[in-house]
């Protein structure tokens, strides 16, 4: 099976070069052999990935230690689950998975567009087979994870303990679906340039492709940010690391795409914008990409320094300059067909919003790049913090939150007094009320203050339109409210998905908002000992230690302690931190003692509870604290992905029938026909 | 009457114009230099005001040199960039990825008296997050497997 695998990658290395090469040339030709090859080719690239994917995961599960791979990233007592998820855990693995989901993609896009798109499609086909060249050549010639040792290991050396968790096992997997969804958007925009074919067409098909990216990224940012919230101890879940950052950029540039890509459907405006935008995102995952595994910028998630870097280095500079070149060359047939009319306006809201997270992307990227930069500018490397990242992005979020509740609401092209009126009054009224009431309550920060009275704004105004909607179809249809209610969300998917995403937006700010009242207390407790503390809702909170316990479980020595929480009349409740050691399947331990936090969750806040050290024979060093309105975080990050999921979710169109169906729908001359094509497209 | 896209662009170059002397004036505040103990030490011979800036240290631990406080909570230790060695105190939370050998980034300061206090500490994984298989080369059941393997 190694063989196979090992030889499966060098096929189908072959099979993406004559792919990209037929493909390209069958579209210079006009020659519809030769594209039909190059597209077959491409189903054959994603056989052979399968095929080597399939080697290596039967190496890892069967523990083949003869491969470097399996020895260095699994042991013969790793539970199973943890086996299959370190095909993704290292170097050389990762970027086979990598290929894998990159030439699954491309099957399916090409496929769902095997009768579309056609004048296009060759280019997309060999753009997508050149980018799956430079992963492919990557893997098998910088990291391939097929590289044997020239011993065999009695046993391998086992997962690092903090990837043995569900969060590490889903999150990676996450982030590289959601990276790798953004070469397809950028092999429609390359394909679409170079045939020039810059029509609305291509629209459709960038559209449903940015959605799975964005989903999927938002799915795994959050993965990442609850992983490293319960398995790393420092009682946060977002640091600026630049490994962080790299995965929120093709975020940031992919949702202000997702906004702008509708003023050009309604519209015909940003058209250059757009193209720019798609691109970037592409871009800025290979940057990310190439931040994580190159080592030059200090991070805490490193991989081992290697010469893949340069590689990623290498394809950035030839990506950029190539897809310069094209964006520049065809300026003309870029021309918007429509000039904004007034600031007062759905566009301009839009425009804003593209402003604000492409500066807070500017803002991240510069404060990543920092090091280097300075490094370059003035000869010492400079790094800034967190403190950097704060103080600059705070308002622009706060600006951006506030653009969520103007945006879909105002009028395209010129709002009147009346449609200001009409939508804004309540919801304006609703953030007042929250925001001062927060005030008579004792809140006394200003940044909370702000982004709960914005929250309370945004929250309004999708209630409002909820309302309406429901409102409309009960006195239409005469349909009992949860019926209304489903059919208002389900013929309408893009607008009212849409509205639920702000809404996980909403609670993500709120939550974010909360962190500003975080309160932790470090201390020392012997068996019997008891703490008081205040909690940010000044309730008072008394911890009693039940003592200190040794154990042994399936891999690891544990030295847990165990704390009896209680405040008020509620019943108490216990809290348990582990300090683990782990072992291998001889008894001898493996990597350094880790952490297992303990968690007290609730929605108003988590009690935190993290084991230092034991002194003496029993006395524990524990840190507490109180983070308030963490879990909304989660739960901000699943409603964001529940609403990209309905916004995605094919919908047969009927387009007569829609307009009637829906509350209402914004028409504008002369694009309505372009829109609707957009709507059928992929 | 101004037309809306010159109006637009204005707001536009506002907001960007905000960011960009927020970002200013934040890297200002909280830019720090990141240096390697070599480094360190020649800055401080040039300039002896780097006594009493907050700088990164990026280094190796040392091995052997780790004096943990039996509460966890606190450590001593050296680190290196093959040149120089400086000593370290750090008192707070000791990341689970603190070992001999690893690579570290200390924030803080360097003190007149030669050593480093550190408030904050980061450890990069041994080997990021693998296990570099080598290290049972010297193990006794090393030598068994490659005989059977034989």
């Amino acid at each position: 099976m190694i063989l196979i695998g090992e030889l499966s990658l060098w096929v189908a290395l072959l099979m993406a070069t004559w792919s990209a090469t037929v493909s390209f040339a069958g579209g210079r030709m006009g020659r519809a052999d030769l594209v039909a090859s190059g597209e077959r080719a491409t189903y054959a690239t994603f056989a052979f990935v399968l095929l080597s994917s399939i080697g290596l995961w039967s190496a890892l599960l069967s523990s083949d230690f003869s491969l470097r791979y399996v020895a260095s990233y699994t042991s013969a007592n790793l539970p199973a689950v943890y086996k299959f998820s370190a095909f993704w855990g290292g170097q050389q693995g990762s970027m086979l998975f990598w290929c894998l989901i990159l030439a699954l993609y491309a099957a399916i896009a090409l496929y769902a567009n095997r009768r579309r798109n056609r004048e296009l499609m060759p280019y997309v086909t060999g753009t997508l087979a050149i980018v799956q060249i430079f992963f492919l050549a990557t893997t098998a010639f910088g990291a391939n994870p097929y590289a044997r040792l020239d011993w065999i290991p009695p046993d391998g050396t086992g997962l690092n303990p903090q990837l043995q968790n569900p969060g590490m096992a889903t999150h990676p997997p996450m982030l590289y679906l959601g990276y790798v969804a953004t070469a397809i958007p950028f092999a429609f925009a390359i394909g679409a340039l170079v045939s020039r074919r810059l029509d609305a067409e291509w629209l459709g098909a960038v559209r449903r492709w940015s959605l799975v990216s964005w989903l999927f990224l938002t799915i795994g940012i959050t993965l990442g940010m609850w992983w490293a919230y319960v398995e790393l101890g420092w009682g946060g879940y977002w640091a600026w690391d630049p490994v962080e950052n790299a995965s929120l950029l093709p975020w940031l540039t992919g949702t202000a795409f997702l906004h702008s890509i509708m003023i050009q459907e309604k519209r015909g405006m940003l058209r250059k914008w757009n193209v720019t935008l798609v691109v970037s995102t592409f871009l800025l995952s290979i940057l990310g990409t190439f931040i994580t595994r190159s080592g030059v910028i200090e991070s805490v998630h490193s991989f081992a320094q290697s010469p893949v870097g340069s590689w990623f280095a290498g394809f950035l500079v030839v990506a950029i300059a190539v897809t310069a070149y094209l964006v520049t060359t065809r300026l003309k047939d870029l021309e918007a067909r429509a000039e904004l009319e007034s600031m007062v306006s759905r566009e301009a809201a839009f425009l804003y919003n593209n402003v604000v997270l492409v500066g807070i992307a500017f803002s991240v990227l510069w404060g990543t790049l920092f090091p280097i930069i300075s490094e370059a500018v003035r000869g010492s490397k400079i790094t800034v913090g967190p403190p950097f990242f704060n103080t600059v992005n705070i308002p622009l979020g706060l600006l951006l939150l506030a653009l969520t509740g103007v945006g879909p609401l105002i009028a395209w092209r010129r709002a009147s007094i009346a449609n200001l009126k009409r939508q804004f009054a309540v919801p304006a009224a609703g953030g007042v009320t929250l925001g001062v009431a927060l005030f008579a309550l004792g809140m006394r920060d200003g940044y909370a203050l702000v982004s709960y009275t914005l929250a309370g704004f945004v929250a309004t105004t999708i209630v409002q339109e909820f309302v309406k909607g429901v409102g409309a179809r009960r006195r239409m249809h005469r349909e009992a409210v949860p019926l209304a209610f489903v059919r208002l969300v389900a013929r309408n998917r893009r607008r009212y998905g849409g509205y639920i995403v702000h809404l996980g937006v909403v609670v993500l700010f709120a939550a974010f908002a909360g962190l500003a009242f975080k309160k932790e207390y470090d201390l020392a407790l012997a068996p019997g000992g008891t703490f008081t503390a205040v909690d940010p809702y000044n309730r008072t909170w008394t911890f009693t230690s039940q003592g200190v316990s040794r154990y042994e479980e399936l891999n690891r020595q544990v030295t847990a302690v165990v704390l009896e929480a209680k405040h008020g009349s509620a019943p108490p409740t216990l809290i348990k931190s582990e300090k683990r050691q782990h072992v291998d399947s001889r008894g001898v331990p493996t990597f350094e003692p880790s952490t297992e936090v303990g968690i007290l969750e609730s929605l108003r806040q988590d009690v935190y509870l993290v084991l230092h050290g034991v002194t003496g024979e029993e006395t524990a060093e524990v840190r507490i604290s109180f983070n308030p309105l963490v879990w909304w975080v989660w739960y901000g990050g699943m409603i964001m992905a529940l609403g990209g999921l309905i916004v995605m979710w094919p919908q047969a169109t009927r387009a007569g029938a829609r307009r009637a169906e829906g509350g209402y729908v914004v028409t504008l001359q002369p694009q309505r026909a372009e829109r609707e094509r957009v709507d059928a497209g992929v | 009457m101004v037309k809306a896209r010159t109006k637009f662009i204005i707001g536009g170059i506002l907001v960007l114009g905000t960011a960009g002397y927020l970002m200013a004036t934040a890297i200002d505040e909280t830019a720090v230099y990141y240096l390697t103990p070599g480094e360190l030490a020649a800055k401080v011979k040039g300039d002896s005001t780097f006594y009493d800036t907050g700088v990164k240290l990026g280094a190796r631990v040392v091995p052997g040199t780790i004096n943990r406080d039996p509460g966890g909570r606190a450590v001593a230790f050296s680190v290196t960039d093959g040149s120089h060695t400086i000593p370290v105190t750090y008192r707070g939370v000791i990341p689970d990825t603190f070992t001999d050998s690893v690579d570290v980034v200390v924030e803080g300061r360097y003190n007149r008296d030669g050593t480093f206090a550190a408030t904050t500490l980061l450890a990069k994984c041994a080997s990021r997050y693998e296990n570099a298989p080598e290290k049972y080369q010297s193990t006794p059941g090393y030598k068994a497997a490659q005989r059977k393997s034989a």
